[in-house]
């Protein structure tokens, strides 16, 4: 390290130092990259409505994109450009303020109250990088939630819920395969217990030929099976183990975040984040969205379906519930045919003899085979689907005078459709005898019903799109009086070396924004305030390598002094760097948005300030300094 | 050069160290901390007004709708107003913001929401286990750190000079009361990292001239590196403080806790890597003997 930064050849005593070539080079080119890929972040992206076509039968035309425009403006609304790209149509706007009242108008406009969505309206930021800089890849800095407005969640998911939802599924399969092979067991309401399921028998010659049934389904490691008696009868009890739980675990979240993105995209959201935060939570970043409260609504709530058929003549009373449906009451089956889970796609559509509204579904394969095995026999009959909602909140309650987090999930069942079976239904089917609302609902629904687990959202930041911008505005404000002021002291001070110093710090800038532009990091509030906190500090580097050569240079021509005073600095700069290093990185482990922004831009900050100060500013000092015989030094 | 006798006061800024870590101590146990909402779970609410509201207005308008827990206060203007309001007992805490938000709007009309806050008790908790174990684990991973690259007493100094800052700025806030938050954490492990800075290039100092000088006590010594390091010193703190009062006036109330923490921070931090880490290596007899590894190392320097 000393080697690159420092420079081993330096001259013999009185002769001035040298300093090889490849050193400018390697300085002359971060210096046009970086300049080359900071450079996108002076053309501040433009507010703008992002359309893209939801179930409209036109084309995003550029004509078409004019046309709104036109209208946008004649509601007083400025626009600055239209554009079709490949995300659909852009129409951009000068402010958060016209974007919204623009996008009130559009909603109007392109999507009339009481039928389906034609258009998906959502609230972006449009790049105004010039075409050559793109065609680098050079792009500005992503805007965090605090700068640009939007809605950030994040939910947990009651994972006790998901695993006994699993187990339950586990102890049907169980049944199932007992029914096949007519083996008699003893029905228990609880039969899920823990990470356990226990299934029991009038006779140990029965629990016998079970295990051998089932044992290929439930062998270790995943599970651990053992006979013992249940509630007095002989049974066995099957453990789930750790290695499958996590894996139940892993699974449903997965699932639920599948059930996430896909409501997040009926939404319309623009560049929307869903990711797994940790073991149980779930993160969710909508950029843009104003009305948190509605994507709120769309998002906490948990749906499934039951298809069940409705009672036949012959079922006994045992096996019927009664349901209202419609104002009045259906007698339904007991048992479930499906559930949602197996849907693995729901559209809305028209019968194409009738014209009338239908929701066409497609199920996976043991689903269809299921359904299948169900609907044949029972042709002329009919199959009611059942909403069913979760709602998981959680309230706060006194307990011994403190408050405590109480969590509670109600669940609600309604009967939604409720139609006659035409034929033998397979993987393929769709459900008719709805108006065009509730097909639009049931197809959404299904579409989004198959989430795992319920969830509840344990934190919200939502951010305004006029405080963001007032947020940039101020940030921008601060980093440039700051910068300036650093700049005007350095040069009072230091005199020549200030200058040098403020070249290097104005080329630590440049460069750690290249490179928070690269690497694609999130530029938030307290980014910025970690931008200006490094402007401050790398000052440091410099100001130990001058007050160095000031000493130096009392025992020793300039010639020998500017490179002592460039060796003796680094060892200390070093140190003091990589802890503060350490504990930026410490920093990124505890936050996540905000903070780790900070964290982030402090990070690379100490790294691009070493890089300036000590092999930056070194060269720019020999090239002044570096003659044979200097004899003044403004320092 | 200063010829600044540092160490000679030394015994008053131990007695004025160690006053303000008293003070400090005893405010945090007696007064707490005003933990924000970050920490304590709870909704934070801004609202803006078309016309200019006073917070009493709404503070009224809250109690009717039967909010009556909870802080209301004007924000910066008057046509902006901040509420906050703890996890109230048999409400969906996840819905209680829009709650507060629609009584306003159903007392003023239009009511924009600026920003909304919620944090779930169990995620505060987390929180602030987080914050406290990322505190102590920087401040081990320092300790370790110039150990290696120092001696055993040099850690011993610079982490009690850490934790002196660290102790003092905490207690600041505990004496004005002012909100402790997530951003406050960060600023204080920004001080640890700038405090830390600062001792180090001390440290370095008085390590180098305790090898190369030949006559002095470790007195002298001592006295002779904080007066090499000191033009340095404050040039730094200087800088660093002329962007953090930026920060502290144009940034907003967002930052202010922030640019705060760190501002007192600074100060402390540049005070006490002069008085405390120096004040601990005098106090436990450092030596040329502690030093005298001129092997890999000292060869870098020995030119």
């Amino acid at each position: 390290m000393p080697g690159f930064f420092g420079g081993p050849n330096r001259g013999r005593r009185g002769a001035p130092s040298r300093i090889a070539p490849w050193r400018y080079v390697v300085f002359a080119m971060v210096v046009t990259l970086g300049g080359l890929y900071a450079a996108p972040n002076l053309f501040p992206p433009d507010f703008a409505l992002q359309i893209t076509v939801d179930n409209s039968d036109r084309d995003l035309t550029p004509e078409f994109l004019a046309d709104l425009a036109y209208e946008l403006e004649a509601g007083g609304i400025p626009i600055i450009g239209t554009e079709v790209s490949d995300q659909g149509g852009l129409i951009r706007v000068s402010d958060a303020n016209d974007q919204l009242q623009a996008g009130a108008l559009l909603q109007e406009r392109l999507n009339p109250l009481g039928e389906e969505r034609q258009f998906v309206i959502a609230f972006n930021l449009a790049s105004t990088t010039p075409e050559w800089l793109r065609g680098v890849g050079a792009e500005p800095m992503t805007l965090g939630l605090d700068l640009r407005g939007g809605a950030h969640f994040v939910l947990q998911v009651d994972m006790e819920e998901a695993v006994s939802k699993r187990l339950a599924d586990e102890v049907e399969k169980i049944k199932d395969m007992l029914r096949e092979e007519r083996i008699r067991y003893r029905s228990s309401d609880n039969a899920v217990q823990g990470n356990t399921l226990s299934v029991s028998f009038v006779t140990p010659q029965l629990r016998d030929r079970a295990i051998e049934v089932i044992e290929d389904e439930f062998r270790q490691p995943d599970y651990v099976l053992e006979t013992v008696d249940v509630g007095g009868r002989p049974g066995f009890v099957i453990t789930v183990q750790d290695a499958k739980l996590r894996e139940i675990e892993s699974s449903a979240i997965e699932q639920n975040l599948t059930g996430l993105r896909n409501r997040i995209n009926q939404l319309g959201v623009a560049e929307p984040l869903v990711q797994r935060l940790g073991r149980a939570r779930i993160v969710i970043d909508l950029p843009g969205v104003q009305d948190s409260a509605e994507a709120k609504r769309k998002i906490d709530k948990i749906a499934n379906l039951e298809f069940r058929l409705e009672a036949a003549a012959n079922d006994r009373p045992s096996e019927i519930e009664q349901w209202p449906y419609e104002g009045r009451t259906v007698d339904l089956n007991k048992r479930v045919i499906l559930t949602g889970d197996h849907v693995t796609h729901a559209a809305q559509g028209r019968d194409p003899d009738s014209g009338l509204p239908q929701v066409d579904i497609k199920l996976d394969s043991r689903g269809g085979e299921m359904f299948h095995e169900a609907t044949a026999p029972n042709i002329g009959r009919r199959m009611a689907v059942i909403f069913i909602e979760h709602k998981s909140v959680m309230k706060a309650e006194i307990v011994d005078g403190e408050r405590q987090p109480v969590h509670e999930t109600r669940e609600e069942k309604r009967v939604i459709s409720l139609a006659t079976i035409r034929a033998a239904l397979g993987y393929n089917f769709r459900i008719t005898g709805l108006s065009v609302r509730e097909a639009q609902e049931l197809a959404f629904l299904l579409r989004a019903g198959a989430l795992a687990a319920p969830m509840y959202i344990v934190e919200e930041r939502t951010v305004g799109a006029s405080l963001g911008e007032e947020n940039i505005e101020r940030g921008m404000i601060a980093v440039a009086i700051g910068f300036a002021l650093v700049l005007a002291f350095m040069v009072v001070y230091y005199k020549v070396f200030g200058l040098i110093a403020n070249v290097a710090l104005t080329l630590n800038l440049v460069i750690l924004v290249a490179v928070m532009s690269v690497l694609e990091a999130t530029l938030t509030l307290p980014g910025i305030a970690g931008i200006v906190l490094t402007v401050g500090m790398a000052v440091d580097a410099n100001v130990l390598i001058f007050s160095r050569i000031r000493e130096e240079l009392k025992s020793r021509p300039p010639a020998q002094a500017i490179p002592a005073g460039y060796d003796r600095a680094f060892l200390t700069i070093l140190d003091a760097n990589v802890t503060t290093l350490f504990v930026a990185l410490i920093l990124l482990t505890i936050g996540s948005g905000p903070i780790a922004g900070f964290a982030i831009t402090l990070s690379i900050g100490i790294l691009t300030s070493m890089f300036t100060a000590i092999f930056g500013s070194r060269l720019l000092v020999h090239l002044i300094y570096g003659r044979p015989r200097v004899e003044r030094v403004w320092i | 050069m200063t010829t600044f006798d540092f160490m000679g006061k030394r015994k008053i800024a131990a007695a004025v160290s160690i006053a303000l870590v008293c003070v400090s101590i005893g405010s945090v146990i007696f007064l707490g901390v005003n933990r924000g909402l970050d920490f304590t779970g709870g909704v934070r609410v801004e609202l803006g007004f078309d016309t200019a509201v006073t917070a009493e207005e709404v503070r009224a308008l809250l109690t009717d709708a039967g909010y009556t827990e909870g802080v209301v206060q004007n924000l910066g203007s008057e046509t902006e107003v901040l509420v906050r309001m703890p996890p109230l007992p048999g409400v969906d805490q996840s819905e209680l913001g829009d709650q507060v938000v629609d009584a306003v709007r159903s007392g003023f009309g239009d009511v924009t929401q600026r920003n909304l806050e919620f944090v779930g008790p169990a995620v505060g908790e987390e929180l602030t286990e987080k914050g406290g174990l990322a505190l102590l684990v920087a401040l081990g991973v320092v300790m370790f750190y110039i150990m290696w690259r120092f001696t055993g007493k040099f850690a011993v100094g610079a982490v009690a000079a850490l934790v002196h800052d660290v102790i003092i700025t905490v207690g600041a806030f505990s004496v004005f009361q002012w909100t402790f938050n997530l951003p406050e954490l960060a600023a204080l492990l920004a001080v640890i990292g700038y405090s830390l800075n600062d001792t180090i290039v001390v440290s370095d100092r008085i390590r180098e001239n305790f090898r190369s000088v030949r006559r002095g006590t470790p007195f002298e010594i001592i006295n002779q590196s904080l007066n090499q390091t000191l033009g340095r010193t404050l040039v730094t703190s200087l800088t660093t403080l002329l962007v953090l009062v930026v920060l502290l006036i144009v940034a907003g109330d967002q930052i202010s806790g922030f640019a705060t923490a760190l501002t007192i921070g600074v100060v402390v931090g540049t005070y006490s890597s002069i008085y405390v880490a120096a004040n601990v290596l005098l106090a436990m007899g450092i030596s040329k003997q502690d030093l005298a590894l001129p092997e890999r190392e000292g060869a870098d320097e020995a030119n």
